[in-house]
């Protein structure tokens, strides 16, 4: 026999099941420990992306249980839309099964590769099958089903479609069981945590082996799922646009102007002109050297970026800093959003947060914190592109110090949300060097860095401030009580005094011939709005101003003023009473203000 | 002015601050600005006082919380003083206030200066907060007979018959002295007691019916007294005889203009008919004086004169800036060089002559 023809016996075409089932590291499944965050991930971005399309708040629950010495059950639940159960077993039982893989949007998911290879890899290593409960509204049951995916075929093979009732009114819950360890439990909280920080309308709960954790949501905004665009002219590439030509029946002019974002009768007119090509020409009658001028036309030709506003979804500045301030209660926080640009005809935009201080570590490197279309980047932080741009950045030049990444207490979150993220791998781990990507994280991040700057020299300078003011505070006691001693009179009360110099709110109380005076004085720097009560038997009907809510409680009222002062404004009230009864503030922290009540 | 009166101003001062921090305001002082550049000639009195311009000291640094803080301790102290008809030097004020933890003074100078502050501050002489410098051995010879009351009661001398060679002792306070009689044209004023010795020792004071003033150095305030007295109660030409140097110009200048530090009392110290004698810069080349060369610090000094606004005008501009061309000065007993009857027989005599005053 001929070699060819021994090679050509052994020679067949292999399933994408198969494939995976040899390559698992390329989607995210190269050791046991990751495999519970890969589908943890897998599963919760799903569920975002269907709420977003539902527009719905997602309310999501994620469980790791251990079930036995190394087998471990991962349970996804949402309220999102829920999936018809006639494509159920699609869905969770073919790899390359997906609603998104052909459009141009941003979304979290794409290739629908994520939770069938979880499914895959249960079976690979449990050999159980995955168990899923989907329901699509109030009008329908829920559907139970146990899957597998027959690995020769990349078919779904459905072991039970029962109708089962359901607590949910929508949404789906997957649980499947696998081989792995929890020793990377830390980073799979971090995950979430991190998701969470980066969709502050989700609400996630999650019990990891028992123990729980809940990342409430801070915001009520529903996000709405970004709407796909036509492909921009500019990076498409042979093969596409042959297809796309390939499947149309209209004319070239009319072929340019649909198909594509962007193009307009006359930019359609000038590629054409360029390409050397009729407009009133079939689209689908083009010859492979045809469609090469053309693609060559469509290159050269100006088009303007392509509409970024409605395929992108970008977190915006004041959702990433409640999102961070939730969760690391920083001392300083600021955010930026990039105005869209475009990389190879994709369009893209880069958002960043600095903060610092707060719960962060005060030693170390900086967290970084990467994010692609919302999805937090856990693995080959030393092969992103983000990396490589923010150790880009002179952090010595705004007040940190630096070994390539910042150190000290800064967390730094890039976001880069595009319509096809150029990530190095199908593991979505890490982005790609592209330099228009990577000059916008610099830009964005150099200019947080003169934020950053201005508050640290204003925190220095604070605090040289409060050390004179300490030492001034450490003298007064003992002028009070000489002067006294001189005047032959009891020793002043200098706490007002003292709130003055440390540029704290004071309040006073003091009577004077029945009539009580309530002065508030604002010696910080910045305006406040601050709420008074005073408690005491004095009704206070003639007070000026008038309070903003009175409550009787037992034989004293209870009379609460709202105001606002500006830093160094002072405010006061006025009414005729006993002066007898208490008096707080609200709206500052404890120690930046002083109580005093002059009448005890 | 009594000690009633006296306490009652101290303790106006801890009230004010009394109600400043009962107020919850910031205790502060308010302070004529004590510097060359805040002092005006005042025509009536024609001495050089302090002018409008002030300094506000508030306690909200930590400097000078802790001054106003020393103040109090200084009042507090003063206060018990009085109330026990105690006295002190400054000197043992400034060691008193050892003891004063937060309230302690770095170096004399400063409870010096503070004390000052405090006669701004009430209107009154440290007399009267019963303080009193250290003797210092200023003395007065010649045809003047004085009473002075003492703490061992009342002395008649006269201060060439009763005294020794060193002469009458200055006493601190000038006010417990009564002129009784004098047989004087003028008063000569000097730095050195060299000088002094030399002019008693030659008879110039009965000769020339002078009144011989030791100044021993810059002058004290009771020295600057008793010259002022002596011109304004007894109508005697006050003349001042000093080395040539920036610093002697100095002492002139306290005598006749009034000191920068005690510009409040410059209506009771300052002498403003006082002339100046000598030496001149141009006497030394004139009359060949043995000189030194200027210092560095001398130079400064006269070029800090020029900015000076009691040495603004045309004499000491030219005096000084002669000065600086010549690059020299000379000391008083220089004119030894030229025998010692010299200063007596030739250079005051024609000096004083030119000058009016013979």
């Amino acid at each position: 026999m001929v070699l060819a023809e021994e090679l050509a016996a052994e020679q067949r075409s292999i399933s994408v099941a198969e494939f995976f089932e040899k390559n698992k590291h390329l989607l995210g499944f190269d050791s046991p420990t990751r495999g519970i965050i890969t589908t943890v991930k897998e599963a919760v971005d799903n569920s975002l992306d269907a709420c977003e399309e539902a527009e719905v708040l997602p309310d999501i629950f994620v469980a790791v249980r251990k079930m036995d010495s190394d087998v471990y059950r991962i349970t996804v639940e949402d309220n999102g839309p829920g999936i018809m159960p006639d494509k159920v077993p699609f869905v969770f039982g073919k790899l390359l099964y997906g609603s998104r893989f052909h459009q141009i949007r941003q979304s979290r998911g794409q290739q629908g590769i994520g939770i069938s290879a979880a499914v895959l890899y249960a079976q690979l290593t449990t050999g159980k099958p995955a168990e899923v409960i989907s329901r699509t509204g109030a009008g329908s049951r829920a559907h139970h089903f146990r899957l597998m995916i027959k690995t020769e075929t990349n078919e779904p093979e459905v072991l039970l479609d029962e109708e089962i009732d359901w607590e949910r009114i929508h949404g789906t819950r997957v649980q499947v069981e696998f081989t792995s360890t929890m020793a990377a439990r830390k980073r799979l909280i971090d995950y979430l945590r991190y998701t969470a920080v980066v969709n502050p309308h989700a609400r996630i709960r999650a019990e990891i082996e028992g123990e729980p954790h809940t990342f409430e949501r801070v915001s009520d905004e529903v996000l709405s799922a970004p709407k796909a665009i036509a492909p921009h002219p500019y990076g498409i590439e042979f093969g596409t646009l042959k297809r796309m030509a390939d499947t149309s029946d209209d004319d070239l002019g009319n072929f340019l102007i649909q198909g594509f974002s962007r193009v307009g009768r006359k930019s359609a007119d000038e590629i054409l002109a360029v390409a050397g090509l009729k407009g009133s020409k079939k689209a689908k009658a083009l010859s492979s050297e045809e469609t090469k001028a053309l693609l060559s036309a469509m290159q050269t030709v100006h088009i303007p970026p392509p509409p970024a506003s409605q395929c992108l979804s970008p977190i915006g500045e004041e959702m990433m800093v409640r999102g961070i301030d939730r969760e690391f209660g920083p001392d300083f926080v600021k955010a930026r959003t990039r105005k869209s640009q475009v990389y190879s005809g994709h369009p893209f935009i880069v958002e960043t947060a600095l903060c610092y201080g707060g719960r962060l570590e005060a030693e170390g490197p900086a967290r970084l914190l990467r994010f692609a279309n919302r999805v937090p980047l856990l693995y080959q932080q030393g092969a992103c592109a983000i990396t490589a741009a923010v150790s880009e950045v002179n952090w010595k030049s705004y007040g940190l110090s630096q070994q390539a990444l910042p150190t000290g207490p800064v967390l730094i979150l890039v976001h880069v949300a595009s319509t096809n993220v150029p990530f190095t791998s199908e593991s979505k781990d890490a982005v790609a060097a592209i330099p228009e990507i990577r000059r916008e994280v610099v830009l964005a991040l150099q200019d947080l860095g003169r934020d950053l700057k201005t508050f640290l020299n204003r925190r220095d300078r604070n605090k040289q401030e409060e050390g004179r003011a300490r030492a001034v505070c450490s003298i007064l006691p003992d002028l009070a009580e000489k002067v006294a001693e001189v005047v032959e009179k009891p020793v002043p009360d200098i706490s007002p005094l003292e709130g003055r110099i440390m540029h704290k709110v004071v309040a006073k109380k003091k009577t004077t011939n029945g009539v009580v005076e309530i002065s508030i004085h604002n010696y910080t720097h910045a305006p406040l709005s601050l709420t008074l009560y005073n408690l005491s038997p004095d009704e206070a009907g003639d007070a000026v101003p008038a309070p903003d809510f009175v409550d009787k409680i037992g034989e004293e009222y209870n009379k609460v003023w709202k105001c606002m002062i500006d830093g160094g404004g002072s405010w006061s009230v006025k009414y005729t009473g006993s002066g007898v009864g208490m008096i707080d503030i609200r709206g500052v922290d404890e120690n930046k203000k002083t109580v005093v009540d002059l009448d005890v | 002015m009594s000690d009633e009166f006296t306490t009652k101003r101290l303790v106006e001062m801890a009230e004010q601050w009394y109600r400043q921090m009962d107020d919850g305001q910031v205790p502060y002082i308010r302070l004529p600005t004590r510097t060359k550049q805040n002092i005006e000639y005042d025509e009536k009195s024609q001495v050089w006082k302090y002018g409008d311009r002030q300094t506000l000291r508030s306690a909200n640094t930590e400097k000078s919380a802790r001054h106003i803080l020393k103040m109090a301790y200084v009042i507090s102290f003063l206060k018990q003083q009085l109330a026990e008809n105690r006295s002190s030097t400054l000197r043992e004020m400034y060691y008193i206030s050892e003891g004063w933890n937060k309230a302690k003074f770095g170096a004399q100078d400063e409870s010096n200066h503070m004390i000052e502050d405090l006669e701004i501050l009430c209107d009154l002489q440290r007399e009267a907060f019963h303080l009193r410098p250290e003797e210092n051995g200023a003395s007065v010879y010649g045809a003047l007979e004085i009473k002075e009351k003492t703490r061992r009661g009342e002395r008649r001398i006269h201060c060439r018959e009763d005294v020794g060679e060193a002469g009458y002792s200055i006493p601190n306070n000038v006010e417990n002295l009564e002129f009784i009689d004098h047989d004087a044209k003028f008063v000569i004023a000097m730095e050195t007691g060299g000088m002094y010795a030399r002019l008693m020792e030659n008879g110039f004071d009965e000769e020339y019916n002078a009144i011989l003033v030791h100044l021993k150095g810059q002058p004290a305030r009771s020295t600057r007294r008793l010259l002022k007295r002596l011109n304004g109660e007894l109508n005697l030409p006050v003349v001042v005889f000093t080395d040539g140097d920036p610093w002697s110009y100095r002492i002139y200048a306290s005598v006749a203009y009034g000191s920068i530090k005690a510009a409040h009392m410059s209506e009771l110290l300052a002498t403003p008919g006082a002339q100046f004698v000598g030496v001149r810069p141009s006497d030394i080349s004139r009359y060949d004086l043995p000189a030194d060369h200027l210092t560095e610090g001398d130079i400064a000094a006269l070029k800090a004169e020029l900015t000076d606004p009691r040495f603004d005008s045309d004499y000491w501009r030219d005096e000084i800036n002669l000065q600086l061309k010549l690059g020299v000065k000379s000391e008083q007993q220089a004119f030894a060089s030229r025998g010692l009857e010299f200063v007596t027989k030739e250079y005051l005599p024609e000096r004083l002559s030119e000058m009016g005053v013979l």
